[in-house]
């Protein structure tokens, strides 16, 4: 049986990198006696699949991951005993049955929408909002992509679909598929680059609002592609 | 949701910002408004390494389990984050409440090495605590020293309100009731600590003066209050199977040293290696009953997830219940994908056995502590083990898989010869060549892999090599010099590896394992120049540490390569581990006279405890091996 399980990580939870969390979850999915099913080989390890990495410092209520069970269990069972057992700050807010033709957790996300927040006390351009709606708005959004690695320039109109911008957040719906995702950060740099403007990435706050799969041409959470 | 001390932006430009925010499973919250006690339990070292350490997670559990205490955990800010709470001035805070250090009751450091010395002084000044002792007031935590190091405290004797000598279950809540008694009666700091200094085990320096000869040398410790002992007995649980043990460990959240659940056989070891001080100070052997044991190895591993578990004492292989612990394991733990790790195990054919069953052959290597090259040098330093067991146990392995044999050396030890060393070489040469006598040529995954690795001798107080000069750093290279010639000449020297350890710090560690009060200032002088972390190689400043050595008028030949008279009165006298200084001087001539030996069955080498009782002293503590009938 395979289950998809989504779960939300805030608090301090965000500085728990990737990797670490995966950790995290084999050692509560013990904790919980869930009876998950484990590969073959002389380190057997926990058949599981997560879905798109979360960077450390980002807060997320849209996480996803997949496991396989040796014995079938009720899926509300699971999410009761895991919850039983999470550090604060991360909650398992559904599992679903998965059938068994389902795509992977990793290789079915399609997007994520996130929520850009402000820390308080920093400090906007007047008129910001409509700069950056007209920003998004381009033709083409161009990006320095400038890591220790790579140094090249993106477009990242295509890989954006969606946006709104209030006073108090900014919604972005973003490409996050293992190809060609980006990252909400290079937006808001982007943005305030192009307006002249330093603001520290530390004063902006971050959440994956929840991580999309497509079902046809339309994004669906993961929780519902099941099929 | 709890707040943390530190800034979001401060975490993330940190390397490991999991370091700081607490949080883990089976971390302790609980309200500070209504336990009348706080207390931060502090390893001066990083987060992974301190946390990987049995005992702050044994205390933690148990005074976490009394409802007037609150106990925290604090770690050694890495360089990084030192730097960031320096420059934002923001104080040392415990991981559980976020709270500053300096609002806390107690602050209990455990000292496991010399090298964090320096770190012990970050920790304090980070807090905001004073350096010395005398200088601290009443708003300033009792700052307690525990742990090895603490059976010549000594050197840091004036950083530390008080230590606890010995094993850290028995007098707590003594010392804690006599806290809160002295609090309700409006009584100072110095009236706590005299009255603390009353307690058995509980060492406070400052009610006691060192005197000494023109020579340097000591003449007396004379304590300085009335009704406070004179020497300091080591506290030891009587029954370990009857005590606390953290059933629910602390599970870290990024990968720590020991990132596994620790199963504690025994304390203690019946084996009485010369050289090693964990081998005195523990004594007498307490073995923990093997039901017991299964029952804590289930219930550890339900409450962490953990997928390993590692069997932790001085010398697994002597636990008597081990065969026992080991099968019930090994069908506990297959059905549930659980890892068994088996360190410190003398290699035969039980052992290599139980480690086939547990381990991959291929990937795994054997492990043996010869110590020294020859079996001359081996008697002097009483380690039983010899070149007929090691060839014997090479030959089981390489029989059943194994090709991979590490091997460990000390260099320095008293009364080394040139011939000792080679002997390094031409063992390894030996176990090579067993290999390619056993295993035949069809069957054999490419060359056998020796690693020998050579560290230097440091004497440590409590030892019979407690009287023992170390070489000079000079000497050392030569031996370790001599060491790689003696290997490089042997027949099958591509199949041998040699790697040695750093020298400086071995020096720096004899001197402050061996010091004295007078070292104080220098060890704050080279803590204000910037040292810290001097037990990661990267961070040790040898140079900083000379120098200032030298202009606090610290000659560390007095404390390395002088050769102590036998009557001489150390600074460490005055605490009784319950090994006597007879005994350990009666070592020290056994050894001496079988450096003078002509032949090596002249050489007198002392049985170990379950062999024949040495009356070493620690009988008089009237519990484990010493009330066993022991003679087989």
């Amino acid at each position: 049986m395979k289950v998809r399980i989504k779960f939300s990580k805030t608090g301090v939870m965000k500085f728990i990198g990737h990797l670490d969390m995966m950790r995290y979850f084999q050692k509560a999915i013990r904790r919980a006696k869930i009876d998950i099913a484990y590969s073959g080989g002389f380190s057997p390890h926990q058949i599981m699949s997560f879905a798109a990495p979360l960077g450390v410092g980002l807060t997320s209520l849209g996480e996803y991951f997949d496991i396989e069970l040796r014995t079938a269990m009720d899926e509300e069972a699971i999410k009761e005993r895991l919850n039983q057992v999470m550090a604060e700050g991360v909650a398992i807010l559904e599992t679903t049955a998965l059938a068994d033709t389902a795509g992977n957790a990793m290789a079915s996300v399609a997007a994520a929408a996130y929520e850009v927040t402000f820390a308080e006390g920093t400090v906007l351009p007047d008129g910001w909002t409509g700069q950056l709606t007209a920003f998004l708005d381009q033709p083409q959004i161009p990006y320095h992509k400038l890591t220790s690695k790579v140094s090249r320039m993106l477009d990242l109109k295509p890989l954006l679909y969606d946006s709104k911008v209030t006073e108090e957040k900014v919604y972005l719906l973003v490409n996050a598929s293992s190809a060609d995702n980006i990252k909400p950060i290079f937006v808001m740099k982007a943005f305030f680059e192009s307006i002249g403007v330093t603001i520290s990435e530390h004063s902006l706050y971050i959440c994956r609002m929840e991580t999309y799969g497509l079902n046809g041409d339309k994004f669906v959470p993961l929780s519902a592609l099941t099929e | 949701m709890r707040k943390l001390a530190l800034k979001d932006e401060y975490l993330l430009l940190a390397e490991k910002p999991a370091r700081y925010i607490g949080n883990e499973i089976n971390s302790i919250q609980k309200d500070k408004e209504t336990t009348a006690i706080r207390m931060a339990l502090c390893f001066p070292d990083v987060y992974e390494i301190g946390m990987s350490h049995l005992g702050i997670q044994i205390l933690y559990d148990m005074l976490n389990s009394w409802e007037d205490v609150w106990c925290e955990r604090v770690y050694s800010p890495w360089v990084d984050m030192d730097r960031i709470m320096r420059e934002a001035s923001i104080p040392l805070f415990a991981l559980e409440s976020q709270d500053p250090i300096r609002e806390f009751d107690f602050l209990g450091i455990t000292i496991q090495y010399e090298l964090c010395y320096t770190n012990i002084l970050q920790i304090l000044d980070l807090s905001g605590i004073p350096y010395y002792a005398r200088e601290r007031s009443d708003a300033d935590p009792i700052v307690i020293g525990g742990g090895p190091c603490t059976y010549n405290p000594e050197p840091i004797a004036d950083f530390f309100d008080l230590f606890y000598i010995g094993e850290g279950e028995t007098r707590y809540r003594e010392l804690l009731d006599c806290y809160l008694e002295n609090r309700k009666q409006g009584g100072s700091r110095d009236e706590f600590l005299l009255a603390a200094a009353r307690i058995p085990g509980i060492y406070v320096p400052r009610f006691y003066r060192t005197e000494y000869y023109p020579d340097g040398t000591v003449s007396a410790m004379k304590p300085l209050a009335e009704g406070i002992p004179a020497r300091i007995r080591k506290e030891l649980v009587d029954d370990v199977s009857h005590t606390c043990y953290p059933l629910k460990p602390v599970v870290p959240f990024i990968k720590t040293t020991q990132d596994r659940v620790t199963l504690e056989l025994q304390r203690g070891c019946i084996r009485g290696c010369r050289f090693c001080q964990a081998g005195y100070l523990y004594r007498p052997v307490r073995e923990r009953d093997v039901d017991v044991l299964k029952k804590y190895a289930i219930t550890m591993l339900e409450n962490t997830g953990y997928e390993e578990i590692s069997l932790s004492s001085l010398s697994s292989s002597d636990y008597s219940g081990l065969a026992e612990l080991i099968d019930f394991l090994i069908t506990e733990c297959k059905s549930q994908h659980t890892n068994i790790s088996l360190p410190s195990l003398r290699i035969d054919a039980f052992s290599l056995d139980v480690m086939s069953k547990v381990q991959d052959v291929k990937k795994s290597s054997l492990t043996f502590a010869p110590e020294a090259g020859s079996q001359r040098l081996r008697n002097i330093i009483n380690k039983g083990l010899t070149e007929e067991m090691i060839l014997e146990g090479a030959a089981t392995a390489f029989e059943a898989g194994w090709s991979r044999v590490k091997l460990y050396f000390m260099l320095g030890l008293p009364s080394e010869t040139e011939a000792d060393i080679s002997g390094i070489g031409e063992l390894a040469n030996r176990i090579a060549a067993v290999y390619y006598e056993t295993v035949p040529k069809e069957k054999r995954n490419g060359k056998v892999q020796i690693i020998a690795s050579t560290s230097f001798f440091i004497p440590k107080p409590f030892t019979p090599f407690q009287w023992a000069p170390q070489a000079t750093k000079e000497a050392f290279l030569d031996k370790a010099y001599l060491t790689r010639k003696s290997i490089s000449s042997q027949l099958n020297q591509k199949s041998i590896k040699y790697n040695w350890h750093e020298t400086d710090s071995s020096v720096l560690e004899c001197v402050l394992a061996r010091g004295d009060r007078r070292l104080a200032p220098a060890i704050l002088e080279v803590y204000r120049k910037g040292c810290i972390f001097d037990a990661w190689s990267e961070h040790y400043r040898h140079d900083v540490w000379m120098e200032t050595f030298k202009e606090n008028d610290v000659d560390i030949s007095f404390y390395t390569t002088r050769e102590r008279a036998d009557d001489e009165i150390f600074p460490w006298d005055f605490i009784d581990c319950g090994i006597s200084k007879e005994y350990l001087r009666k070592e020290w001539h056994k050894a001496r006279s079988a450096a003078q030996a002509s032949s090596e069955s002249e050489q007198l080498v002392t049985p170990n405890c379950r062999e024949q009782c040495q009356g070493c002293g620690a009988a008089s503590f009237r519990t484990g091996i010493c009330v066993l009938d022991k003679n087989i």
